[in-house]
């Protein structure tokens, strides 16, 4: 059964200018990290969201457009609904240190791993990518769990300049066992992919496609002949060699292919 | 495969429309068929023959989700009928095509339109990808302004409908009818007589309706949507027979079906293929290998070699 529940909203927090924190009164003890659920506006629309937390459930929402814009409106006490938990998580490498690499609210995600792995003793470290100093996120959350942390930025503001594919550049080059999780733009994820091929480390990836039922039925968000909600959100590197669609299409809500830039 | 008898002289394959199908399970209207490379996928699962997401003339976007839902017995979906256009399902069919039919495994392209007339223009132009086998999709609410109600509802106006289609083009078709009538059959000889080539039976039921007893608003965006999964299938087994005892074409049994003895249920009642949506949901895409061999398996069990020896061959007393 996959009927929403409603909830109500005991916290909420700006994490940045367009991004803000929500945590509902729900626990999602399964959860898995990687996996999201769908949130409803009653009136609205419903629309998918990573879970950075279970147990309360917690999420970070960039304001993007309509929903995620009607969702900042919303306070302390006011209801919301959700579904899930869906999709395959992230898999830990139990035999590697895990290296996450984040973009924008890709962050929310990748706590919930490394908290994960940080529990089962795997050492981790996590390189975070943003335009600006001011549109980094969740540093100190980050640094509460005692994990390596680096930043780049595009303009220098924080951390070094440049692009954090630069800064996984140079952590695969060091040579130690190493995993890599990403969660963030595609672009980011596709520079990813190529450099994990190339030094031959595992790695996995957290994609995004429109999403309508969000338990395979629709076939709305479709990459190649996956189902990101359910053969994802995150995909392997392996099963994302050859796809056609990475990095280049995804669909609208009508199901027509779209670039991406 | 969990205690399987199964010998290997078991023969699941039928003939629909001029084509031969391994096997006679189909991916329904509306599940996962928005892309070729997905309905690849689900012919390499082991569908017999897999249909597309009804398309429009023109882009549509449906309405805002929740647009499907599982409530556990069953899926309620409101999507209203979102779709890429002709112009894009034509370039997706053409590329399933070259997968699929390799492989021997038929395309449906599924349409729709708002008017009699807008089904011969639609009908023009997904002919351009060649489907296999088209399906006329009569059974949505739509509504023809000269009718007020959805095209199925009507023996007469379904019967146009077949003929404006049959006009177009010689793609053999099928003719999807909704269990929403009070006399199912009669629109079903209304279809074969005005040239239909076979019928595939039934859309989802209803509309239904669930609340969210919070809100006290409906769960689904649109308010009501169509009801399909296991919870419909004795009202789809009961249609199939139906239109079975008034028609010779052969008809797609659709409709909750989601083990192989539900296949057998259907074929005692005289399908001659069977559609699966719903139970994508409960059993993965998977489920059309799960279901071919629970066929075979009752199959061997009552000593059937093909599927003609069980086809209509219910005992009803009434
Ligand atoms: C698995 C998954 C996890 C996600 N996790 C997060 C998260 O943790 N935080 C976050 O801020 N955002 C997340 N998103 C993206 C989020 O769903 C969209 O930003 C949101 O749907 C935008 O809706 P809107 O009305 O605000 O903007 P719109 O103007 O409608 O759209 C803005 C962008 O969001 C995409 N989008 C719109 N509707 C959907 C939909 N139904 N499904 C998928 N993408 C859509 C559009 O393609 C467009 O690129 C996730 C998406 C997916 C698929
Ligand atoms: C999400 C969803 C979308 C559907 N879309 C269509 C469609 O576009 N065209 C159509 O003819 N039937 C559509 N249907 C109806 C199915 O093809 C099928 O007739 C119905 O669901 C009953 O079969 P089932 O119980 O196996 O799902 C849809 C059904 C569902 C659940
Ligand atoms: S969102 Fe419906 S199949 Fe993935």
């Amino acid at each position: 059964m996959s009927l929403p529940e409603v909830v109500r909203i005991v916290e909420v927090w700006d994490e940045t200018r367009t991004i803000r924190t929500f945590v509902f009164d729900a626990q999602v003890p399964e959860a898995e990290p990687g996996q999201f659920v769908m949130l409803w506006l009653p009136e609205i629309d419903e629309k998918p969201f990573a879970v950075a937390q279970p147990d309360p459930l917690m999420v970070t929402v960039a304001r993007v457009g309509p929903f995620s814009a009607a969702l900042h409106a919303l306070e302390v006490g006011d209801r919301v609904g959700w579904r899930g938990p869906y999709g395959v998580g992230y898999r830990l490498h139990e035999d590697r240190s895990a290296l996450l690499v984040a973009g924008g609210y890709g962050v929310g995600p990748l706590y919930f791993l490394a908290k994960r792995a940080v529990e089962r003793g795997i050492p981790v470290s996590v390189a975070i990518g943003a335009r600006r100093a001011l549109d980094l996120l969740y540093l100190e959350r980050f640094a509460e769990l005692g994990v390596d942390l680096v930043v780049a930025t595009d303009d220098g503001s924080a951390g070094e300049r440049g692009y954090v594919t630069e800064l996984v550049a140079q952590a695969l080059v060091a040579g130690a066992p190493l995993a890599v999780y990403a969660c963030g733009p595609e672009l980011m994820q596709v520079a990813l992919h190529r450099l994990c091929r190339e030094h031959g480390v595992p790695a996995q990836f957290s994609l995004e496609r429109y999403m309508k039922c969000g338990f395979g039925i629709c076939g709305q968000c479709a990459l190649d002949d996956l189902l990101v909600c359910q053969d994802g959100p995150v995909l392997t590197g392996e099963q994302l060699e050859g796809v056609r669609d990475f990095g280049r299409w995804h669909r609208s809500a009508t199901g027509r292919a779209l670039p991406i830039y | 495969m969990p205690g399987s008898t199964q010998s290997p002289d078991i023969d699941i394959s039928v003939d629909l429309c001029g084509f031969h199908l391994p096997n006679p399970t189909v991916l329904a209207s509306g599940i996962l068929g928005l892309s070729h490379g997905v309905l690849a996928r689900v012919a390499r699962s082991g569908a017999g023959a897999v249909t597309t997401k009804s398309c429009s003339l023109r882009p549509r976007s449906g309405y805002a989700n929740p647009t499907i839902l599982d409530w556990g017995p069953g899926l309620i979906n409101a999507v209203g009928l979102s779709n890429p256009g002709v112009e894009v399902m034509v370039e997706e069919i053409q590329a399933a095509k070259e997968r699929l039919s390799p492989l021997g495994i038929p395309v449906i392209a599924s349409i729709f339109a708002d008017t009699i007339y807008e089904f011969g223009t639609i009908t023009r132009f997904i002919a351009e990808a060649e489907p296999d086998i088209l399906e006329a999709n009569v059974s949505c609410p739509n509504l023809d302004d000269r009718y007020q109600q959805m095209f199925a509802a009507d023996p007469y106006v379904s019967a146009q409908v077949t003929r404006r289609v049959k006009e177009q083009t010689d793609i053999p078709l099928l003719v999807k009818l909704s269990p929403n009538v009070t006399n199912i059959a009669e629109v079903a000889e209304a279809v074969a007589e005005a040239g239909a080539d076979g019928i595939t039976a039934i859309n989802s039921l209803g509309p239904g309706l669930i609340l969210n007893i919070e809100t006290r608003r409906p769960v689904l965006a649109h308010g009501t949507g169509g009801v399909s999964g296991p919870s419909i299938r004795p009202i789809a087994v009961r249609c199939v027979h139906d239109i079975c005892s008034a028609v010779d074409i052969p008809v797609v049994a659709t409709g909750g079906v989601t083990t192989g003895r539900d296949v057998v249920e259907m074929l005692l009642v005289g399908a001659t293929a069977v559609s699966i949506g719903s139970a994508v949901r409960y059993r993965g895409i998977e489920v059309f290998r799960k279901v071919c061999a629970e066929l075979k398996d009752y199959m061997a069990r009552y000593g059937h070699q093909d599927l003609a020896s069980l086809r209509g061959k219910a005992v009803l007393s009434t």
